[in-house]
């Protein structure tokens, strides 16, 4: 990794990285910028002091600096546990699932800090279940089932060759939707439970019929492509 | 970081700079409780068994006023109670409940580097901690000695032996209400046994062959030399202080090496 044998060099190898870990473990009756400070030095950081307003910037903590982590909201922690991560500025961050559990803001916060990263330069390898973020800020994604790698590509070509342009969500009683389901897994289409729904997906290949007048057409998504691959009953 | 590759070794002071650090930041949170007590108990302790036991009871012992013996004795009460317990729980919480190890371990912090660390955090509090009651006997009449200088280099080597054994339990118990036994077991004979409250000399020859392999009653031994004059023989207490921390440091980092790596 990062040119290092591992396991031998692994601890060479954990200096360039960065890791955010999906539990919060910072010391909450410590300031943020003591946060920040103590893992600045725990990976060498030349200038802890520039390190720290670095990484205040990119959490935009700036102000809540002498605060302590338990007076902090939670979007503000998950901030500060990323930038905790990137303190030493590394190569390669590892995210482990870095927005569940979190608000819909606070995810979009996130993601925009994620996606400034990215365009830096930084390699980024994250895990997530979330596939709509996946689709959104990775440029190659790997489908994993039962902790094997079975598919991966871009986002648009896993969408591409596994769920084609358009899928088709159909609504009604349990009873219709069994009946179009039939119509189009007979006409050779992949259909998915979608909640209350069914989803046809690769709905532009349906011939006459298999698509009901009331489907709501809908691009295919990297979801389709997941539950496709993985499987409908998922562990 | 191309100059870091030549760097990582082992036993990194940069590394053992950074765990600590961790530890004196969260200790500016909480070091007004722990030193409030450490303060008021041995007074209480003085008061209770020092005024109360030597107006009844003892008078003197060994020529020495009983607050006397008792105060230089329970600088090894401090010591231990400063050093074995925080080890025992702060690692036990740090690694199972906060999983603070992880964050450190994902850094370039090796698990000895890491033990090392927490084990010298806990020798110099310990240090400091364990000089309180000397002073607090000072103000009930103990003479300063020049000889009294070398405690805290006492306390700190006994106090890096005994955080090694905490952290070593806190990797080998499996549940945090396990700590009862090693208190029942080995905190609380050790302390008792050790000469701080009644000479060991009075004990069974058995009991007393046990109290000469306590360290905590070589680093009595010790304090009370500083106070009431050295022997050559404290050389060799010191000594085997010096190799319990020697060995308890080695356990310590084989068994959180054993809990943190599978």
């Amino acid at each position: 990794m990062l040119g290092h044998e591992l396991p031998g060099d692994a601890k060479a190898a954990r200096a360039e990285m960065g890791v955010v870990p999906q539990l919060d473990n910072l010391d909450v009756d410590v300031t943020v910028e003591d946060n920040l400070a103590i893992f600045a030095r725990l990976y060498r950081v030349p200038d802890v002091g520039a390190a720290v307003d670095r990484a205040l910037d990119l959490a935009r903590l700036r102000d809540r600096r002498r605060d302590a982590v338990d007076k902090l909201s939670g979007g503000m922690r998950r901030r500060l546990l990323l930038a905790r991560g990137l303190v030493h500025e590394p190569k390669l961050v590892l995210l482990d699932e870095p927005t569940v559990g979190l608000d819909p803001q606070i995810r979009t916060q996130l993601w925009t800090l994620i996606d400034d990263l990215r365009s830096r330069g930084t390699t980024i390898l994250m895990s997530t279940h979330y596939i709509e973020e996946a689709e959104r800020l990775a440029d190659e994604v790997a489908v994993m089932d039962a902790g094997r790698v079975i598919a991966r590509a871009t986002p648009a070509e896993l969408i591409a060759a596994h769920a084609g342009t358009h899928t088709a969500e159909v609504y009604g009683p349990p009873a219709r939707l069994t009946e179009v389901r039939a119509v189009a897994e007979g006409q050779g289409l992949a259909v998915r439970p979608a909640g209350p729904a069914i989803a046809i997906v690769g709905a532009e290949r349906a011939s006459d019929g298999a698509v009901p007048a009331d489907a709501v057409l809908r691009a295919a998504s990297l979801e389709d492509v997941f539950v496709l691959l993985t499987g409908v009953e998922a562990e | 970081m191309s100059e870091g590759r030549t760097r990582l070794r082992r036993l990194e002071p940069a590394a053992i700079g950074g765990v600590m650090s961790r530890e004196v930041a969260n200790f500016r949170t909480y070091w007004r409780g722990t030193t409030f007590s450490s303060v008021l108990e041995p007074i209480v302790y003085l008061l209770a068994f020092g005024l109360g036991l030597s107006a009844t009871l003892v008078d003197e012992v060994n020529g020495v006023p009983y607050v006397q013996f008792v105060g230089t004795g329970m600088v090894a009460t401090a010591v231990i109670f400063s050093s074995a317990l925080p080890a025992m729980f702060g690692t036990f919480v740090k690694h199972r409940f906060q999983n603070t190890y992880d964050a450190i371990l994902a850094a370039p912090v090796d698990v000895e580097e890491l033990v090392s660390a927490e084990m010298l955090w806990i020798g110099a509090r310990a240090s400091v901690y364990g000089c309180v009651p000397l002073l607090v006997t000072i103000g009930f009449g103990l003479d300063p000695a020049w000889g009294m200088l070398l405690t805290p280099l006492f306390c700190f080597v006994t106090a890096l032996g005994f955080a090694g054994f905490g952290v070593a339990m806190a990797a080998i118990v499996a549940k945090i209400d396990q700590f009862n036994y090693v208190t029942a077991l080995f905190v609380t004979p050790l302390f008792l046994v050790s000469g701080a409250f009644f000479p060991i000399e009075g004990l069974p020859q058995g009991f007393q062959l046990l109290a000469q392999l306590n360290p905590l009653h070589q680093l009595v031994e010790l304090v009370r030399g500083g106070a009431f004059g050295y022997d050559a023989v404290d050389l060799l207490r010191f000594a085997g202080l010096v190799g319990f921390a020697f060995v308890m440091w080695r356990i310590a980092v084989n068994r959180m090496e054993a809990r943190l790596i599978d």
